[in-house]
């Protein structure tokens, strides 16, 4: 079983789940090779005269600049390196020509991203022909190989770190698909039989190669000339590589981002299917579709609800990090105890204790995986049926073969029959009730927008669900939108429609507004960044003639035509109820008047007087009237200063 | 009934042990009807009430209640629910008169057999008086039918529905159907959480359409009870001893170990990559993202645009306010109107002045189909474009013919699909989420009970127990037995 003893007695919280955080030894290094050779510099999209020409160069720039903005705020452990190849200037530890290790002060070349690195970076173009430059660096007549070269620089760069515990990848991003072009001969050959060489090497130390190629306007990017050879595709895989053709940059732009993102397998996980010990009826089916009753799926997190806030205490004298220590007292004796490891709960007012090892037995109702129950239609799946995250489910042939051809079979009949099904996944933090919703995959001009594959939504079970629609019944039908109501509201929905709706639009802005705060202090800037809030409705929009008088239709139609003008009213009368307290004040300081309190409090006769009496004071000085007599006598004295 | 009534030992057995955890103060009675003998107060005073048994006066629960509900006798006569009601509720006036609390009765019936005639007025008649004095008293009433699947409706049946619909209609009960003990278990509510309030207010359509809503919860996970850290230092002698351990917290600086720093040194470093940026508390107020309080509507969308893998978070429901007819309406108007039509509303909120974020999310309708429940909206948290990692998988059609399954596994995996049917027509749907209960949570009850303290030595027996209650749970007992047997196998009988 693999449990963790550590994971049993943590609390509850939202932190605990596996699935949704990914673990620190799920560490990411990468080197990012980007081809700085002139034809990076030459425009990208076919002339269209006057307007300014974008670069493939600036592409890339743009790329990484949002990639690292994004890592600083979801993963700041992963470490980048920038390293630029066919540069005129060389800096890197092994001298070799042709390559440029970029960097800025403080930091190491492999080295988690920080605020100065992405505000230089951003603006690398501007300076980079005076500092870096750029030439072709595979010539005829030159034994110069820059591809050889960055590959070997960006392979010592990852020497750091377990490829047990760290992710390794090096990412080239290139436009051109025939490196080796411009020489000819047994120089040529030569030099392709190296650099595969060296790529396979780097690879066989279970570094990663993956290759973002920008495909040339007039024409596509050849994987099978070089590439394909490189980073070892063969056949069907090729295909999938080719970059659609490269017409509207952003598309590109799109395409580049989400490759540069690794997918994080959480886990591998058994979908169990049926079992051995099969039903008569159904095994017939389950010996044409498999030989085996299992299939196996990698679950990805394909949302994570990021949240402001991860700090640490500092010494605010030193500014040096504070380490907590924390320590358990028994609350009865006060002696100091190494952690505890019981548990208890009062049961009908007894104590019941329970040990790691039995904590656990209860917890693990189920062994960790996801049993199938069965299939639904689509509408039994409620919109209130959430409560977390979904995770995305892809097949997996790497444990089980076949894996795929069952998930593949059952995915087109569950779209076809418009079902969803219902599986039961045993965690053992919380075993749960779960949806599985086939997604079809689709495709846009800016690539996939939604992969293929299962949608894993997670089920409240009755103890979740709550019924607040029902706790303010009043005898009698509530009232009904009529017809005409309902007309009037759909014209108002068709007013305010949002046209192409995309959740892909809104960034969050207390997370846009917290890291832009902390970018501009740790550059030292004394400007505040002015953050623009997607999230707000759009005023002038709504201000439109035709969606004001949707509204007012509405508005007319449900509230009647004084609406306005009642809730004026209704103001005002809660304003008369203020009038109220103040006759109440005011009867209180009359009240209060015919006393002389100093001339009470010295006599010591405040005692004697009534509750009532004494609280008119309290009232008219504006004082809380709450307490005992004692309480409000010495209320009184200490207003009166004595 | 006589088949259920196992089931129905184990479930109240848990309610009662849920209540010796969560509240100790809670009273309960427990009245049989149907049952050969006659003992209530009512028939001792009035006479008739025949077949009605009080058989636990209502008391602040105990490790006793329990054994009330143990053996319960299978009873010779009908069952009249009504007059049972009638018993409970005269239990209840008599213990709590008009003294402020909740509460409820709660009928567990098959509602097959016909009731008795009043002597005046019609069986209508008879539940509108009831429902009077429930309202006057403020008692409310969970009516749970149970039917096993596959009887036959009749017109008694029918008749008795009707009556329980009319206690619902006059506000004072619920009425759910179950047809499986798994059910049977989800439908009782063990743990009543007062609903609180999330926001309520506007519901800005625009400024100056504006819409008063209150915001509730509509689910929230219920969580493992949080279990406290015990200490075993006190003596056994003390017999007052709480057993609790505190735990402290001290802040230490790294270049002197032995110093505590304390709380008015220390100064917040929030995390930027690498660096630490060391804030103080009041500049931080200055300068962060300080959003108005507020619910506000940026449009309408098409379904279609928010695939429900979207759906976030646990879900709010918005009800219109309470007693505010024109809201009532305006809600309804505009839920319908959306149903119709296919859309849903975007909305940002701002539930809390001072909350340091803004929700983002979709409210979608909610129609309802009981007449004197408003109509009201849900409302899912989306993601921001920040939360969403784009990551691409290979399309299906790409892969190699390996993968790809042929057309005789194809329509194996179609005839899989149809088969293990969860919705089968003219049945209760199977493992609803809304009547399954938590397994995990029933598990520690049930283990609590039979072992105080040594709980891994929970008894086959009891476990067996268990597993009736949760077919889900079966094939964990018995490894060779997969649920999908049980499933299936009701699947193949009908």
């Amino acid at each position: 079983m693999d449990l963790d003893p550590e994971g049993i007695f943590r609390d509850d919280s939202d932190e605990d789940d596996d699935n949704l955080h990914e673990r620190e030894a799920n560490k990411e290094m990468v080197v990012y090779l980007i081809d700085a050779s002139p034809k990076m510099f030459t425009p990208a999209t076919t002339a269209q005269s006057d307007e300014k020409q974008e670069t493939h160069f600036h592409t890339i720039v743009n790329c990484i600049t949002q990639s690292l903005k994004t890592q600083i705020i979801g993963r700041s452990h992963d470490e980048v390196s920038i390293c630029f190849f066919n540069t005129k200037e060389k800096k890197n530890l092994q001298d070799l020509a042709g390559v440029y290790v970029y960097n800025v002060t403080e930091r190491e070349p492999l080295d988690r991203p920080d605020a100065r690195l992405i505000k230089e970076f951003s603006c690398i173009e501007d300076s980079f022909m005076n500092n870096i430059g750029s030439r072709y660096g595979i010539t005829s007549g030159s034994r110069e190989n820059t591809l050889y070269n960055a590959l070997w620089v960006a392979q010592a760069l990852l020497r750091k770190g377990s490829v047990k515990t760290v992710v390794k990848r090096i990412l080239i991003f290139t436009n051109e698909d025939d490196p080796f072009g411009g020489i000819t001969g047994a120089a040529k050959t030569d030099m392709i039989r190296t650099t595969i060489q060296r790529a396979k090497d780097a690879q066989d130390l279970g570094l990663s190669i993956e290759l973002l190629p920008l495909s040339r306007p007039d024409e596509d990017f050849n994987m099978s000339l070089f590439y394909a050879d490189l980073i070892g595709l063969e056949g069907d895989d090729i295909v999938q590589y080719v970059p659609s053709a490269g017409d509207k940059l952003e598309d590109m732009t799109n395409q580049l981002r989400k490759r540069m993102m690794k997918k994080r397998k959480v886990k591998t996980l058994a979908f169990a299917i049926t079992n051995d010990v099969c039903i008569e009826a159904c095994s017939d089916y389950l010996s044409v579709l498999c030989s085996f009753t299992k299939c196996c799926c990698d679950l990805s997190i394909n949302y994570l609800l990021l949240f402001v806030g991860a700090i640490t205490w500092l010494d605010s004298i030193s500014n040096l990090p504070l380490k907590a220590e924390r320590s358990f007292i028994c609350n009865d004796t006060g002696a100091l105890l190494q952690n505890p490891q019981k548990r208890f709960q009062l049961y009908n007012d007894k104590v019941v204790k329970f040990s790691v090892r039995e904590l656990s037995d209860v917890k693990r109702v189920a062994s960790h995986h996801l049993r199938l129950l069965g299939f639904k239609p689509l509408d039994c799946l409620k919109d209130y049926h959430n409560l977390r995250p979904s995770t995305f489910i892809y097949p997996s042939d790497e444990q089980v073969f076949g894996s795929t051809r069952v998930f593949v079979a059952l995915h087109s009949s569950m779209l076809r029959l418009g079902r969803f099904a219902l599986a039961f996944y045993g965690t053992p933090t919380r075993p749960q009730l779960v949806a599985l919703v086939a997604q079809e995959e689709v495709i846009s001009s800016g690539g996939q927008n939604e992969p293929p594959g299962m949608h894993m939504i997670y089920l409240p079970y009755s103890d979740d669900v709550r019924y607040p629609e029902e706790v303010h019944l009043t005898s009698g039908d509530a009232p009904r939108g009529t017809d005409e109501q309902i007309k009037k509201a759909s014209n108002l929905l068709r007013r305010t429609e949002l046209k192409n709706f995309s959740v892909h639009d809104f960034a969050n802005p207390a997370l846009q507004k917290h890291y832009g705060i902390l970018e501009a202090l740790a550059l030292g800037e004394d400007e505040m960044p002015d953050i623009k809030d997607e999230t707000l409705p759009d005023e002038e929009g709504m201000a439109r003639p035709g969606i004001v008088k949707a509204i007012e239709e509405f508005k007319a139609s449900v509230f009647g035509e004084n609406y306005d003008q009642e809730e004026a009213e209704a103001a005002a009368s809660k304003a008369g109820a203020s009038k109220k307290r103040k006759a109440i004040t005011d009867a209180a300081s009359q009240k209060s008047a015919a006393y002389d309190w100093a001339d009470l409090a010295d006599t010591g006769k405040l005692k004697e007087m009534t509750v009532m009496d004494l609280k008119s004071y309290l009232t008219a000085h504006g004082l809380p009237v709450s307490g005992k007599k004692e309480a409000i006598i010495s209320r009184i004295l200490t207003h009166l200063g004595k | 009934m006589h088949g259920a009534l196992q089931e129905v030992e184990n479930v109240c057995s848990t309610l009662l042990r849920k209540k010796l955890v969560y509240n100790r103060s809670d009273e309960v009675g427990i009245v049989l009807f149907g049952t050969k003998e006659t003992c209530n107060d009512l028939a001792k005073e009035i006479g008739g009430y025949k077949h009605v048994v009080v058989k636990h006066d209502i008391k602040v629960v105990e490790e006793g209640t329990k054994d009330a509900l143990q053996n319960l006798p299978r009873g010779t006569a009908p069952g009249d629910f009504l007059d049972a009601i009638v018993v409970g509720l005269d239990m209840l006036i008599k213990r709590f008169g008009n003294t402020k609390g909740k509460h409820r009765l709660c009928l567990i019936t098959d509602s097959q057999h016909p009731l008795r005639d009043p002597p005046e007025g019609t069986k209508e008649d008879q539940v509108d008086t009831i429902a009077e004095q429930m309202k006057k008293h403020d008692i409310k009433m969970d009516c749970i039918v149970f039917r096993e699947s596959g009887v036959q409706h009749n017109s008694v049946m029918d008749e008795n529905d009707q009556l329980l619909y009319h206690f619902r209609d006059r506000s004072v009960a619920k009425v759910v159907q179950v047809d499986t003990p798994t059910s049977l278990l989800g439908a009782l509510k063990t743990r009543i959480v007062l609903p609180v309030t999330i926001f309520r207010g506007d519901l800005e359509v625009s400024s100056n359409l504006k819409i008063k809503v209150w915001v509730y919860k509509k689910t929230s996970e219920e969580k493992f009870p949080t279990l406290k850290k015990y200490s075993d230092q006190a003596p056994p002698s003390d017999k007052f001893a709480s057993h609790e351990v505190k735990v402290d917290f001290e802040y230490k600086s790294i270049l002197e170990p032995d110093t505590v720093v304390p709380p008015d040194q220390r100064i917040k470093g929030y995390l930027y990559g690498p660096q630490v940026v060391p804030i103080s508390s009041a500049e931080w107020e200055a300068v962060k993202f300080k959003p108005e309080k507020g619910v506000k509507l940026l449009g309408f969308a098409d379904r279609s645009s928010i695939p429900r893998h979207y759906f976030m978070k646990d879900v709010n429901s918005f009800v219109p306010e309470p007693g505010n007819k024109k809201a009532t309406v305006a809600v309804s108007a505009i839920a319908r109107a959306m149903q119709e039509m296919n859309k849903v509303a975007i909305l940002r909120c701002v539930w809390r002045q001072g909350q340091g974020n803004v929700a983002f999310g979709v409210l979608t309708p909610n129609i309802s189909s009981v007449n004197n429940v408003p109509d009201s909206f849900f409302f899912n948290i989306l993601p921001f474009s920040e939360d969403i990692r784009e990551f691409q998988f290979r399309s299906f059609s790409s892969l190699p013919s390996s993968s790809q399954p042929t057309e005789e596994q194809q329509e194996a995996a179609d005839s899989l699909v149809k088969m293990l049917d969860l919705a089968p027509p003219g049945r209760e749907e199977i493992l609803r989420p809304d009547f399954t209960p938590n397994p995990m949570l029933e598990m520690v009850f049930y283990s609590k009970n039979n072992n105080l303290g040594l709980l891994y030595s929970v008894s086959h027996t009891m476990l067996v127990s268990v597993n009736d209650c949760f077919p889900i749970l079966k094939w964990k007992q018995f490894p060779g037995l997969p649920v999908n047997m049980i499933l299936v196998k009701s699947f193949s009988n009908h």
